[in-house]
């Protein structure tokens, strides 16, 4: 069976053309996925991600569940509406999932995890609550709109009152607010300014509407995921699963090691793995000529074979961009192949992010 | 279906080819496959004096989601590329039986053309896919 979200009348309303993604329909363009990129990067683009599962984690124990549950420690966070982005993994040291943990209280999370990982993410969570004091209470009645772009926080403007617009007014990114019916968070998944708000089911299609009609361009999953590879962001199942370290996928950032005696779920693995420094890891590539990096491709290295995790076009630098795991002994200016269309083609290695603000960051 | 015009000659493999005029046909890809492949961003073209057959991968169009062979619709010379594409591939999209042409071909045989579909045999081909 395949889910719709609420904005669904709507997409179809502006040409969408739906595919099914992970059993939600969801519009893949509304005509030109490299035009919709161009007006996240240059003006205003606004996405449904009303797919995505939000999760109130609840209770006295909410923070020490949370502190075993992810990589990151939600002790750092004190300032309420801060946010963390952090994965979830196994016990094998695996990333279950990547999510944003938003702070209200000690005893109040709120958790968007990814919807193609829906299933697995709250069973696991619910199976590690065991013997803690709190609920995990999944909130499907909301819609979710991501409007991204150096005008998106000066167009949802337009759509505040007084209150919403004091309540976000100088929010630092990654922090979000509830504000009356809207959740306004500072977050995204493109490298541009922006928000991510949760609306109530019955309040999404008026604010879409009056988001259309402030100028903000309908962009579908295609223009989302050549954004976030051009931001360096990670995609869930491609650039790692349940088989990856965060260490091989550009995730070490968001392991806090400090304090040592906080035991989360897969820090032996993990330390073993610093300790024998033998991780691959995760690294930008650029093709200059023409072609298109595409997953999976291989890439042949002095120190070894290596893969790309995701590749694609790139609309902002004009040609090809990729994701790949390679030998950790690869280093960024290094010259590599890639096994494309049956030629090894030589690409260049870059830290794994290529475009912030609309700017080359390589 | 409105966007197969009814002059043109097509191929299963979503080609289509131009009444000949002095033995030269015009080919291109159909408006249902740029809708398949999405936006263009290369596109890349034999060389003028190509010999071709019926059937071979003779150019590769390549879209964000992914590169995708062309085949030759008919066997003979390639006499021009459609050289715009270089700066402007998404003239295939805007454009797929008209600038968004891709390369013309002196036939060897002009009798090859009838093996091709009609526009009502390529609009029940691609009601099959």
């Amino acid at each position: 069976m395949t889910n719709k979200t609420v904005l669904h009348a709507k997409h179809l309303a502006s040409g969408a053309k739906m595919v099914d993604f992970y059993g939600w329909e969801m519009p893949i363009n509304y005509g030109s996925q490299i035009e919709e990129h161009h007006a996240v990067r240059t003006n205003a683009g606004m996405f449904d991600v009303s797919h995505m599962t939000i999760v109130d984690v609840q209770g006295t124990d909410a923070k020490a569940f949370l502190r075993r549950l992810v990589i990151n420690d939600v002790a750092k966070l004190t300032t309420p509406g801060k946010a963390l982005y952090t994965g979830m993994l196994n016990e094998e040291g695996g990333v279950i999932d990547d999510l944003i943990i938003y702070f209200f209280s000690d005893t109040n999370y709120r958790l968007v995890v990814n919807s193609a990982t829906r299933e697995k993410d709250l069973a696991w969570m619910t199976k590690q609550s065991a013997g803690f004091d709190l609920t995990i209470t999944e909130r499907p009645e909301f819609g979710m709109i991501a409007v991204q772009g150096p005008e998106a926080i000066a167009k949802v403007a337009t759509l505040l009152t007084a209150e919403e617009s004091a309540a976000v007014e100088g929010m630092k990114p990654f922090f979000g607010v509830q504000i009356g019916d809207l959740f306004i968070a500072t977050t995204g998944y493109t490298g541009e300014n922006g928000y991510e708000i949760i609306v109530p089911e019955s309040a999404a299609e008026d604010f879409w509407q009056k988001l259309l009609d402030a100028g903000v361009a309908p962009c579908g999953l295609g223009a989302r995921d050549t954004l976030r590879l051009e931001a360096g962001m990670n995609l869930y199942g491609l650039d790692m699963d349940e088989t990856v370290s965060p260490i091989a996928a550009n995730m070490a950032w968001t392991i806090a090691w400090e304090p040592t005696d906080r035991d989360f779920i897969g820090r032996d693995v993990l330390t073993a793995q610093k300790t024998a420094g033998d991780q691959p890891k995760l690294v930008g590539l650029v093709l200059e000529e023409k072609g298109v990096l595409r997953s999976h491709q291989v890439v042949v290295t002095e120190f070894g074979n290596g893969e790309i995790t995701s590749g694609t076009f790139s609309p902002t630098l004009g040609h090809s961009v990729a994701l790949a795991r390679v030998p950790r002994s690869v280093k960024v200016g290094d010259v590599v192949e890639v096994e494309m269309r049956k030629k090894l083609v030589k690409v260049t290695v870059t830290k794994p992010s290529f475009v912030r603000n609309g700017k080359k960051v390589f | 279906m409105s966007n197969i015009p009814t002059e043109l000659k097509y191929a299963t493999s979503h080609e289509w080819v131009s009444v000949a005029i002095d033995g030269i046909v015009t080919v291109g890809i159909t408006e249902h496959a740029q809708g398949l492949l999405g936006d263009m961003v290369f596109v890349e073209l034999p060389d003028v004096d190509d010999s071709i057959s019926t059937g071979d991968d003779v150019a590769v169009a390549e879209s964000v989601k992914a590169a995708s062979d062309i085949y030759a619709p008919v066997s003979g010379t390639v006499v021009e590329i459609n050289e715009a594409l270089e700066d402007a591939p998404e003239l295939v999209n805007s454009d797929a039986f008209g600038e968004g042409w891709l390369f013309k071909v002196k036939l060897d045989d002009a009798s090859e053309l009838d093996n091709l579909l009609d526009a009502e045999g390529y609009a029940n081909s691609i009601d099959e896919d």
